[in-house]
């Protein structure tokens, strides 16, 4: 079995802060597993702006940030990076078994970074009950058709939850032609940040409805309608104030769960309702030379904030392998 | 002309179970499906356990097809590639009182032939199946109950009998058949006519509107929805077994179910319906379901149901309909096949064949026929370094397309090969989509294999036929 | 004068902006927690403009959809009908981040620029 000083999972903003700052810190020898073919992750369906105020200082969009990064990533011979690498399993001592086309490899690392990312809660995690028919995907599937393969999911859209990529589509779908009927929002208030609300909600007239919840889903074949009503404090339906809306197409909105499949495989301590590792310390785990970063570590709302603590993961890596 | 000898209406399990064993003889064999693809009807939805029997009464065809058909399934899926795994299982009680009734249970279960059946106390529990709650007092242990996917079934069935034969049409809805007397049914389908000498009416949900078009109006199907939740892959291991708990007059109750694809499932619930089309989930089934379910398993977590859905069990009475039309001599009724109707099937399909050779039916078996299917591999059922000389093989394999159930593009692109032409398709057959995130991650890159390997636009791709298009349009299309 | 409360989008703070103005033409901001505040505030009452972000047809590229922005904001009447030109165009050429894809969109003086590098396939 091949050994490297560092294995990183996630070639996203996160695994790559994490790869330059170990780098910097003295840890020449770098493997970065990335399973798409592109470094960048999400970064790179996040085509509006929005990022790297915070970092560099600039306005930049999703692969504009991202760009950055994999431009100093490159620069960097003793970081390796394995692109179409998906890492399938984990062990406690630090090993990691990934498929690419061609190859199942294993490789042991002194230290490991996950740096895994975060998926989108479904339909099914809110409870929205009804039929289901094709036209419901979560914003970030939207997203990718939108911004990635071109496609249109819909004409006629209601975005439920009012979390950023769901803000976000709703903007993108009224620039493709599309008429977004309304976002849903349980809450009081939206979980997404305020100049979203304002730059893609209320700079395209779009309704919104606070305190309210799609109670019902409709359509055998395609989304055909929803039921929405009035909600208080506790969530409960309040009677009598139920009206329908007809759309073809529902985005899931709602919140964002760390992926931390294989830490947990690994046999890391999980805190089971926020699906992350349980740790007095930023990025630490369980098992020490384990590290968590970036979303798989907690949800963040910008990724300033993920490259900033992501540098930190990095340097601790580099002070655990130092240590040895 | 399409002249048969003879046609199955209905590509369930049912149907594909009839079709494979009519394809062994010299014959003329069509399956007429009105969906897009096979198994997308009662099928679909099913839990995928093979019963051993018990809680069938005796004297039904139920009880007798079930205890037979747990025997011939082995054969099957042995033949046909299918993962039968014989997990057994524990129907559950809570209080001393309730003893007696398992005992009852166990009396039935060794009338009808099941095999095995015993009663087994706390300590047995503690030891096999050390999650189940403290509550449970006792347990009928039924060791040859097992575990399978109903829809690679019905879709490895209707592989074997078409290489053997029999002609499958998909997307074609029968819409009348007349009868003319005592020489041949002229079958009116959306995609034209169809004749032949002899029909099955195998049409699930819809077998008595089939039925009455030749005249037969006695018996009504009624849906019964089931809804049922499946939990993370993660928590494969929750139970060894299949949970029960007592039997109600109406279903066998809300289960812990073991399932051939890893994920265990919770459910069903059991509701009558008007509606022949009402597969929609409610919140209080699922509130239902996992206090349920909880009470048996008290480590089972709502946070772990990833996926839901309601399946219709397609009730006509208490029992089984098999019988041959007399009135429309050449029209044999396969009809009410609910539970145990996936255990029931290989032996249902022996049934019909009889009742075809009795009432005329020239059965010569062919010199050749291929009982033998080449079994599909899923990565996710194997070890790794089973993974290895599979990605030897084929560098496709390594290339994964569903990150959480580990799906291959290969996987993926073969599933397609073999009739796939739908998101929901490829998702049966491969569990791409099926898992936590639901396809967020995955749904462009099978549309776009999809797209590749079936020469439909992006546009055409449709989760599971008709109107059900993942994307109204394509930017390039201007 | 008219006053007027906005949020900022400069940034993901989000201040809240008290700004009053004398016949169309801002003369005080209040609230903000930086200048790029006091300049939001202004372009917002007097030409509120927003950058474009978007994505074109790539063809015999890396990807299927080349994303771009407009390299300075766009007046807020006319981004549909920007929305309008992007949608035309297609690329077939390999073009790095920060390359004009098109140049001074529909007379604005604005360009469309390519936010990633696109290789061929």
């Amino acid at each position: 079995m091949v050994e490297r000083e560092l294995v990183i999972v996630g070639g996203g903003p996160a695994g790559m802060a994490a790869a330059v700052s170990a780098y910097e810190r003295g840890v020449k020898d770098i493997l970065l597993l990335e399973r798409d073919q592109y470094l960048g992750g999400i970064l790179n369906q996040c085509i509006h702006t929005g990022f790297g105020l915070g970092y560099f200082k600039e306005v930049l969009t999703g692969p504009e940030y991202a760009e950055r990064f994999i431009e100093k990533v490159k620069s960097i011979p003793a970081i390796e990076v394995s692109l179409k690498s998906f890492a399938v399993a984990m062990t406690s001592e630090k090993v990691v078994t990934y498929l690419h086309p061609g190859k199942l490899d294993t490789v042991k690392g002194k230290a490991v970074i996950m740096a895994t990312g975060c998926r989108e809660k479904t339909r099914e995690m809110i409870h929205v009950p009804g039929t289901r028919p094709a036209g419901i995907f979560s914003a970030g599937l939207a997203q990718k058709l939108i911004n990635i393969e071109g496609l249109l999911p819909g004409n006629e859209v209601v975005v439920v939850g009012s979390g950023d990529i769901g803000l976000i589509m709703a903007r993108r779908f009224v620039l493709e032609g599309a008429s977004v009927k309304a976002v849903v929002e349980i809450q009081k208030t939206s979980k997404g940040l305020v100049r979203n609300i304002v730059q893609c909600i209320e700079d395209f007239g779009i309704p919104m409805y606070y305190n309210h919840k799609i109670s019902r889903i409709y359509g055998v074949d395609r989304v055909e309608k929803v039921s929405v009503v009035r909600v208080d404090d506790n969530y409960n339906e309040l009677p009598g104030t139920g009206f329908e809306i007809k759309c073809d197409t529902i985005l899931i909105s709602a919140g964002l769960i760390p992926e931390n499949e294989l830490v947990e495989m690994a046999g890391v301590r999980m805190d089971k309702k926020t699906n992350s590792p349980v740790s007095d310390k930023l990025n630490e785990t369980s098992i020490p030379g384990i590290f968590v970063c970036g979303n798989s570590c907690k949800v963040y709302d910008i990724v300033d904030s993920v490259t900033r603590d992501s540098v930190i993961a990095g340097k601790m890596a580099a002070e655990y392998i130092g240590s040895l | 002309m399409k002249q048969y000898d003879v046609i199955i209406i209905g590509g369930g399990v049912t149907g594909s179970a009839i079709a494979r064993e009519l394809s062994r003889y010299r014959l003329k064999v069509a399956l007429l499906e009105k969906e897009i693809e096979l198994a997308f009807g009662v099928s679909k939805s099913n839990s995928g356990i093979i019963h051993p029997g018990t809680q069938n009464p005796p004297g039904s065809l139920k009880a007798k097809l079930c205890v037979e058909g747990n025997k011939l399934i082995r054969q099957v899926a042995k033949e046909l590639g299918v993962d039968f795994k014989e997990v057994g299982e524990l129907v559950v009680v809570f209080s001393e009182e309730d003893i007696p009734k398992l005992h009852e249970l166990k009396k039935e279960a060794e009338l009808i032939g099941v095999e095995g059946v015993e009663v087994v106390d706390r300590d047995w529990l503690k030891k096999n199946e050390p999650n189940l709650s403290d509550e449970v007092v006792a347990a009928l242990y039924a060791p040859t109950a097992g575990i399978i996917s109903p829809y690679r079934l019905v879709y490895d069935l209707s592989e074997n009998a078409a290489r053997n034969g029999v002609r499958i049409h998909t997307d074609t809805k029968v819409l009348g058949i007349t009868a003319e007397k005592g020489k041949n049914f002229i079958i009116k389908t959306t995609r034209g006519e169809f004749f032949a000498k002899f029909v099955i009416n195998a049409a699930g949900l819809y077998a008595d509107e089939v039925s009455s078009m030749v005249g037969i109006s006695d018996f009504k199907i009624k849906p019964r929805k089931g809804e049922e939740f499946l939990l993370d892959k993660k928590r494969q291991y929750i139970t060894n077994h299949l949970i029960f708990p007592l039997p109600t007059k109406v279903s066998k109750g809300v289960l812990i179910i073991k399932t051939s694809d890893g994920n265990p499932m919770i459910g069903p619930t059991a509701e009558d319906v008007d509606d022949k089309e009402d597969r929609s989930t409610t919140e209080d089934g699922f509130k239902k379901v996992v206090t349920f379910v909880k009470r048996m398993v008290g480590a089972i977590d709502e946070n772990d149901v990833i996926a839901y859905f309601a399946g219709l069990r397609p009730v006509a009475g208490d029992d089984f309909i098999i019988r041959h039309e007399d009135k429309v001599p050449g029209f044999v009724n396969v009809a009410g096949i609910q539970s145990p109707g996936l255990t029931a099937a290989p032996a249902i399909a022996l049934m019909v064949v009889d009742i075809l050779g009795k009432n005329g039916l020239a059965l010569r078996k062919k010199w050749f026929f291929r009982r033998h299917r080449k079994k599909t591999e899923h990565l996710f059922a194997l070890p790794f370094s089973e993974t290895l000389k599979l990605i030897k093989k084929d560098p496709s394999y390594g290339d994964i397309v569903c990150r959480c159930e580990m799906v291959s593009a290969k996987e993926v692109r073969e599933a397609i090969k073999r009739g796939a032409r739908t998101m929901d398709g490829v998702k049966f057959r491969t569990r791409a989509q099926a898992g936590r995130c639901h396809g967020s991650f995955c749904t462009t890159r099978i549309m776009r294999i999809l797209s590749e390997e079936t020469g439909v636009p992006l546009t055409e791709i449709t989760k599971r036929g008709k109107c059900s298009c993942i994307v109204k349009k394509d930017r390039r299309d201007g | 004068m008219t006053k007027q409360t906005m949020i900022c989008i400069e940034c993901p703070r989000g201040c809240v902006l008290k700004v009053d103005a004398e016949n169309g033409r801002v003369v005080k901001v209040e609230g903000n927690g930086c200048p790029k505040g006091s300049k939001y505030a202004v372009s917002e009452v007097e030409a509120p403009a927003r950058v474009l972000t978007s994505a074109v047809i790539a063809e015999g590229l890396s990807l299927r959809m080349l994303p771009v922005r407009t390299d300075k904001p766009v007046p807020k009447t006319r981004i549909m009908e920007a929305m309008e030109e992007v949608k035309k165009i297609i690329i077939s050429e390999p073009i790095r981040c920060g390359d004009i894809v098109k140049k001074n969109i529909l007379g604005l003086g604005v360009n469309l620029i390519a936010t990633r590098d696109f290789d061929r396939e």
